[in-house]
């Protein structure tokens, strides 16, 4: 649904959280959660990585380049993993386009 | 038995006053007295206490919660402690100072809630004049704030026809989130039940026209909708689990397993001003009573639902079967199953007038 607002997500895409949107580190569970208005979603360590480099300013395309250095992982198999999950936390209002 | 796990979220009743007197509320017949209400502190070092066991947010409300003046103080306090902050309000009290103060603290998020969108009808069902319009301001201050906001109408026969302009209003209003939510039954809703209960055609004509709109405004603005459970096949999940996910402290501070637990009888009902709320989570009788599978009766006992709806609401199965551990009449399966059926049935044509949620008046 990505055209509902009107932008797809690409390498030059710069994602920032929504106000009323954060990621928090739940030191009882010991997880990552994503807490929205009226719920707090738990974030895989996948989506935890990625999110913590969300600071409305990195394009994903660094966010990308960071995380495939850091996991010394094929660029384009993480590239297909941040481009899809930032498309569906747009999609449910967490992230914002700057 | 094993220790539960940690709460997920803390719903904070900081006071039964309210200048509306909705004839749904869910607050319980007897209201809590203003002098007996927790203070700023004895609320702080609660969030202090929710927080370390793993409460990741607290719902303030009431009540009207702005009818507290150390609220912005608790929000505050709530941001410190890592805590995501939510306002349940009726909008009567924002003005720009007070929302301005609210924002100033850290708070998260705002829930509206709505009677109505013609303002005669929504003044009359919250029975306060000119309620509606202020709401409409309140509305505006906070889209104008930038804080995010939950838009939530109360759904019954007297507006049930009305939820396609609510939705135009919420877009309007820049809402992110609505929800259209018929009223439940306990407490003032159930003493209001004959004036409330929808017909099964309404409830097909808002489940339309939310669907309707939930494909028009994909993206933009999410859509939750509850309907009553009463025309189900199955009750509705006991919020995730009694004494899974969620803790209901009242005003003068009892510590509940939900808004409505207050009507269970011949039980103790802790306080945080007696005990830690970790104590009172893991061991008070009102928490480990109807906690997982065990204490259940068939025919929810051998039911393969019973992990998905936990054999439906206690509360539901007190006010109408008599009994909180008994299968929620809701359910086709359950014995007292008939007590639905009756209500829908002796249903009257015409409403009867509200009796308004105020102290002393059950
Ligand atoms: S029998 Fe009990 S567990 Fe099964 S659906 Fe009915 S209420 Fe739920
Ligand atoms: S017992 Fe009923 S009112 Fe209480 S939380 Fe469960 S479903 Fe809700």
């Amino acid at each position: 649904m990505t055209q509902a607002t009107g932008q797809t997500v690409t390498e030059s895409t710069v994602p920032r959280f929504a106000r009323g949107t954060r990621l928090q580190y739940d030191r009882v569970r010991e997880v990552w959660f994503v807490q929205a208005p009226e719920r707090a979603f738990h974030a895989d360590p996948i989506a935890a990585e990625i999110l913590q480099l969300v600071d409305g300013s990195r394009t994903l395309g660094a966010i990308i380049d960071q995380l495939a250095l850091k996991f010394d992982a094929p660029r384009a198999v993480i590239a297909q993993d941040v481009l899809a999950m930032v498309a569906d936390l747009t999609d449910k209002q967490v992230l914002l386009h700057a | 038995m094993t220790s539960p796990p940690p709460p997920m979220s803390l719903l904070a009743e900081l006071t039964h006053r309210c200048p509306l007197q909705c004839p749904y509320c869910s607050n319980p017949l007897m209201l809590d007295p203003r002098t007996q209400e927790l203070g700023t502190a004895e609320w702080q070092r609660v969030l202090d206490e929710a927080a370390q066991m793993g409460v990741l947010q607290v719902h303030f409300s009431g009540g009207e919660p702005m009818a507290r003046p150390d609220l912005p103080e608790l929000v505050r306090h709530a941001a410190k402690a890592g805590l995501y902050s939510n306002l349940i309000t009726s909008g009567v009290l924002i003005r720009p100072d007070s929302l301005r103060a609210l924002a100033d603290a850290g708070l998260d998020h705002i829930q509206l809630s709505f009677q109505d969108v013609e303002a005669a009808s929504a003044d009359r069902i919250a029975n306060m004049a000119g309620a509606h319009a202020k709401k409409l301001e309140a509305a505006r201050l906070v889209a104008a704030e930038g804080l995010p906001l939950t838009l939530n109408f109360v759904i019954h026969r007297q507006n049930a026809q009305r939820v396609p302009a609510m939705l135009e209003l919420a877009e309007q209003l820049g809402a992110r989130r609505v929800e259209i939510a018929h009223t439940q039954y306990y407490g003032w809703g159930l003493l209001n039940r004959d004036a409330l209960l929808p017909d099964r055609a309404q409830i097909e004509a808002t489940t339309q026209a939310v669907q309707a709109a939930r494909t028009r405004l994909a993206g933009r603005m999410s859509i939750d909708f509850v309907t009553p459970d009463y025309y189900e096949d199955r009750p509705k999940p006991c919020m995730g689990g009694w004494g899974q996910r969620f803790l209901n402290i009242t005003p003068t501070g009892k510590v509940l397993p939900c808004h409505a637990a207050e009507t269970i009888p011949n039980i103790v009902f802790p306080s945080v001003r007696e005990a830690s709320l970790a104590d009172i989570w893991d061991h008070a009788p009102i928490f480990t009573l109807f906690r997982g599978t065990e204490w259940m009766p068939e025919p929810c006992k051998s039911c393969a639902f019973k992990e998905e709806d936990w054999g439906g609401c206690r509360c539901q199965a007190l006010a109408l079967a008599g009994q909180a551990n008994a299968a929620d009449p809701v359910c086709h399966k359950a014995p007292d199953h008939n007590a639905v059926v009756q209500a829908i049935a002796q249903r009257p044509q015409t409403p009867p007038p509200f009796r308004y949620r105020r102290f002393g008046n059950a």
